[in-house]
């Protein structure tokens, strides 16, 4: 088998920026190829060069597709000859159903008028092939994310795709979505279709993929072949970070003191449909010092249970007691979770965590502007030293502290949204996936971070949808399940298949 | 994962700039200033001098004033995420309320303003509570404003015009600053007060620049930063010159210009300021911020209204009466005016310099065209492509 795709000495600059030096990338018909590299390093620029979202001209270099060189100038160009992208972020419009945005601008229509009937039978078919049983007229709206990743992948098959490229496509999937959809993607090269596939999951990867690109400051600087030999994660890590790594986690030496958070009884009601119970009476406590991890699947509940705890930011009717070292506190409204010592560092910091169009400075001190003003005015200079405190301390990487947080990198972006809870001076710090779409080199400084801040004698709840995460940080373990805690290890006890059997036994017994 | 390389993101600061490298940087701050500055020139020289002429300086003053000041509070109502269209409304109702006080009910003018005041404070709560407490969009709800008290200023004013105002009230709009020294030709107060003012900016200015030096953390040249103080010094006392040789300082002026340094303050330095910049940026993060996002909604309406109510006492001393036609369409120019001074429509950027010098450039053209004598059918033909030009060409210089 040929090369179906060839990209040749890629070269891109912005004003200032080398993003992509001499990339070169093949991809094979009917492989399955990934494309790895930490956050920045150049994997979205050439896909948008490969795609045609820069056009011919703006970039140095060649693409050849099928045996021709090509040059797109628009992105329906490079769909037109079957290379089909699915960005990270989806794009499917929410209100409408499966069918109609299966053939958004690609209606089957004559004289401008849809033929519904045939659109609907098209897409029952497209839908066959995905896996996805939902009737073609369902709204993407009430469907769950995983199978709007499959609606987007009926999408691109509905244009004959030769190529799919998916952009982190199981970022936001659990592990049962993640894995349908990487038998998808085997599927499609059993019959022949290729793949590019951007991910940071490196088990994924080693799991389907046939050769792995990897880039580093935007140029190639390995390609493995998955089928002569077995590639460790180890050896795609140190090719990424260009060092070894010698441990993916820094060393944890807790000193475990006194409770300081306990929650009892703690019960809370769906916002909207108040009837249903989404947490079920759940007790824990977290100690000084200790980092307490929260497992479970998408929905079980993890999410909801802390943004409830902080100031009831989720859900209604909510019952039970919260106690701070000791003493009963009141954490009815965000303001007095923060004075009575929490933080909730959200899992979405994009929109959720960040002012995205204001500096590093203004988001430091958002939580806690009473610390940088006297008599409700603001102290530019102390602000300024605060921020820059936090930028040594943390290691923000950034041109000044007053970069807008919009231009930084995932990493860059959380260690910003972790200095404005610092900053508010917390006893016990909730992460919400702390490490998502951060990039390998930046997880282990975030990792360092939390361990220092365990340190100092804070606690730390940490809440990951990545199982590994949890077991090589945590010092105790609470599995939850439709809203209730179905386990409980401490790290000497814990391991993935411990954790993946509470969660199916709970579910069991509750169908069975 | 985003494209920008770890290079981009390591870039280091640009050490030195020169002169035109910090203004290309700041081209949007001072872009605005300096388009005004064109604006002005133009008309100068079309009017044949006319429009720098004492008389005419002072009647622009009068007749901007209330749009500068509604402008004020629609800055910080925009930069929130929201809108306010019921302002022209409320300037008619609140002039309507104190005319029908003050002239049929014979109220003192001290409680009769104070009660006007409180009634436009109550006003915006009373639309700020359906924006901020239950989440109506703040465009509905203040076009349902726009026409309650259209309706109401009618209905008050049983459609007759009320006036004429006390003597008092009326120095309001019509007053000037008592000249002590009783100069000649020339106010002399007014004119040391305007020589005050660009002393006291000039001092404020070289005292923050200290403090920014000391950090490390001033980037303007130092040229520039004499070339900046000199000319708005120089302005200023210009200014002041020319209004020093017809009637002095108009009072609404002193007004108009603490307002502005006041909302100045509280949008750069203070917390309330920023936090309403939060909101705006991104208000489910302020939110989870501690910020208590709904109450600071309900009160920049409050404020708004407040202001509104001011601009509409301003407006009806001005004219000396209440009419059942007062305040029509002010909305717009305030709106416009915010829009031109930089402020983006999906909320968390804007400028209170901005919003005043964008109220300028309306009320140049609007002042300068009159003189000139284009009718008011072309006058809002063309303030509306000046309007979609400045958004256009802010837009442009973000995409750049």
């Amino acid at each position: 088998m040929g090369a179906i795709l060839d990209m040749r000495g890629i070269s891109k600059s912005f004003p200032g920026v080398k993003a992509l030096v001499n990339v070169n990338l093949t991809v094979e018909a009917g492989e399955i190829h990934a494309v790895v590299g930490e956050n920045g390093a150049g994997k979205s620029t050439l896909m948008k060069v490969l795609s045609g979202v820069y056009p011919h001209g703006s970039y140095e270099g060649a693409i050849h597709f099928a045996g021709e060189e090509r040059r797109f100038h628009t992105i329906a160009d490079s769909e037109r000859i079957g290379i089909i992208i699915i960005h990270q972020e989806l794009a499917l419009v929410p209100l409408l159903s499966i069918a109609e945005n299966i053939f958004l601008g690609n209606e089957p229509a004559r004289f401008g008028v849809i033929d519904t009937s045939l659109r609907y039978r098209r897409t029952q078919d497209l839908l066959a092939k995905v896996g996805l049983k939902e009737s073609p007229d369902t709204l993407i709206t009430h469907l769950g994310v995983g199978k709007q990743q499959l609606v987007e992948i009926a999408k691109a098959l509905s244009k004959e795709v030769r190529l799919l490229i998916l952009d982190e496509p199981t970022a936001s999937l659990n592990e049962t979505d993640s894995a349908a959809l990487l038998d998808l993607l085997l599927e499609f090269k059993a019959q022949g279709i290729a793949s590019i596939l951007i991910s940071h999951k490196l088990n994924e990867i080693s799991k389907v993929a046939d050769r792995i690109t990897v880039i580093r400051d935007g140029a190639t600087v390995d390609t493995l072949d998955c089928r002569a030999e077995t590639i460790s994660e180890d050896r795609i890590i140190r090719a990424m970070v260009g060092r070894p790594l010698a441990d993916r986690y820094p060393p944890r030496n807790p000193k475990i003191g006194e409770p300081i958070l306990a929650v009892k009884d703690w019960r809370v009601h769906h916002p909207i449909h108040q009837e249903r119970v989404v947490i079920k009476d759940v007790s824990f406590e977290v100690r000084r010092g200790e980092v307490l991890g929260i497992a479970g699947l998408m929905g079980a509940g993890r999410t909801e249970l802390a943004m409830s705890l902080f100031g009831r930011a989720y859900g209604k009717r909510i019952s039970g007691k919260v106690e701070m070292e000791g003493r009963p506190v009141d954490v009815s409204t965000i303001q007095k979770a923060v004075a009575a010592g929490l933080a909730y560092v959200t899992e979405d910091r994009k929109t959720l965590g960040l002012v995205l169009a204001e500096d590093i400075v203004r988001n430091v001190t958002l939580a806690n502007l009473p610390g940088v003003s006297t008599g409700g005015m603001i102290d530019d200079m102390r602000e300024l030293q605060v921020a820059s405190g936090y930028r040594q301390t943390l290691a923000i990487r950034c041109a000044s502290v007053y970069q807008q947080t919009v231009n930084l990198s995932g990493g860059n972006q959380q260690k910003v949204v972790l200095s404005k809870w610092l900053f508010a001076g917390p006893k016990v710090l909730i992460l919400d996936e702390p490490t998502r779409g951060i990039d390998v080199g930046a997880k282990y400084e975030i990792y360092s971070i939390i361990n220092r801040l365990a340190d100092e004698g804070k606690a730390v709840i940490m809440i990951s949808s990545e199982m590994p995460e949890l077991l090589g940080m945590c010092d105790r373990i609470l599995v939850m399940n439709e809203g209730a805690f179905v386990g409980a290890f401490t790290a000497a006890e814990a391991s993935q298949e411990a954790i993946m059997r509470s969660i199916m036994q709970s579910t069991m017994k509750k169908t069975g | 994962m985003d494209q920008r390389t770890p290079a981009q993101a390591l870039k280091p600061p640009p050490s030195r700039p020169s002169g035109t490298g910090f203004l290309q940087a700041n081209i949007r701050e001072y872009g605005m200033m300096l388009s005004l500055f064109a604006i002005m020139v133009l008309f100068e020289v079309l009017t044949n001098g006319t429009l720098l002429k004492p008389l005419n300086v002072t009647n622009l003053i009068l007749q901007n004033s209330y749009i500068v000041i509604m402008a004020l509070g629609m800055l910080l109502v925009i930069v929130a995420g929201h809108i306010d269209l019921s302002v022209g409304s409320v300037v008619g109702f609140v002039g309507a309320l104190a005319a029908v006080m003050m002239v049929q009910w014979d109220v003192h003018y001290v409680p009769a303003t104070i009660a006007c005041l409180a009634v436009g404070a109550l006003i915006g709560a009373a639309q700020g509570y359906w924006v901020a407490f239950y989440k109506i969009p703040s465009f509905i709800v203040t076009l349902a404003g726009m026409l309650v008290f259209k309706g109401l200023t009618l209905a008050l004013l049983a459609g007759q015009s009320v006036g004429p105002f006390p003597k008092e009230f009326q120095l309001l709009s019509s007053g000037f600053i008592p000249d002590v020294f009783a100069g000649e030709t020339l106010k002399i107060t007014s004119f040391l007060i305007g020589i005050g003012l660009a002393a006291v900016m000039v001092v404020v200015n070289v005292k923050s620049r200290a403090t920014a030096l000391k950090h490390g953390v001033e980037n303007e040249p130092f040229g520039f930063f004499v070339a900046k103080n000199a000319i708005f010094a120089g302005l200023i006392a210009y200014f002041a010159y020319l209004l020093s040789t017809y009637k002095g300082l108009p009072n609404v002026l002193i007004v108009m210009a603490l307002l502005i340094a006041l909302y100045t303050f509280v949008t750069n330095r203070t917390t309330v300021g920023r936090r309403i910049y939060a909101l705006g940026g991104n208000e489910k993060a302020a939110r989870l911020s501690g910020i208590k996002t709904e109450r600071l909604t309900f009160l920049t309406f409050v404020n708004m209204g407040l202001l509104a109510g001011l601009a509409g006492l301003i407006f009806a001393a001005r004219l000396n009466t209440a009419t059942p036609k007062a305040g029509l369409g002010f909305e717009l120019d305030v709106i416009a005016a915010v829009f031109i001074g930089g402020a983006s429509a999906s909320g968390g950027v804007g400028k209170v310099i901005g919003a005043v010098i964008g109220a300028f450039v309306m009320g140049v053209m609007n002042n300068g065209m009159s003189i000139l004598g284009v009718g008011i059918d072309y006058q809002q033909v063309i303030k509306g492509l000046v309007l979609l030009a400045a958004v256009f060409l802010d837009v442009y210089n973000k995409n750049k």
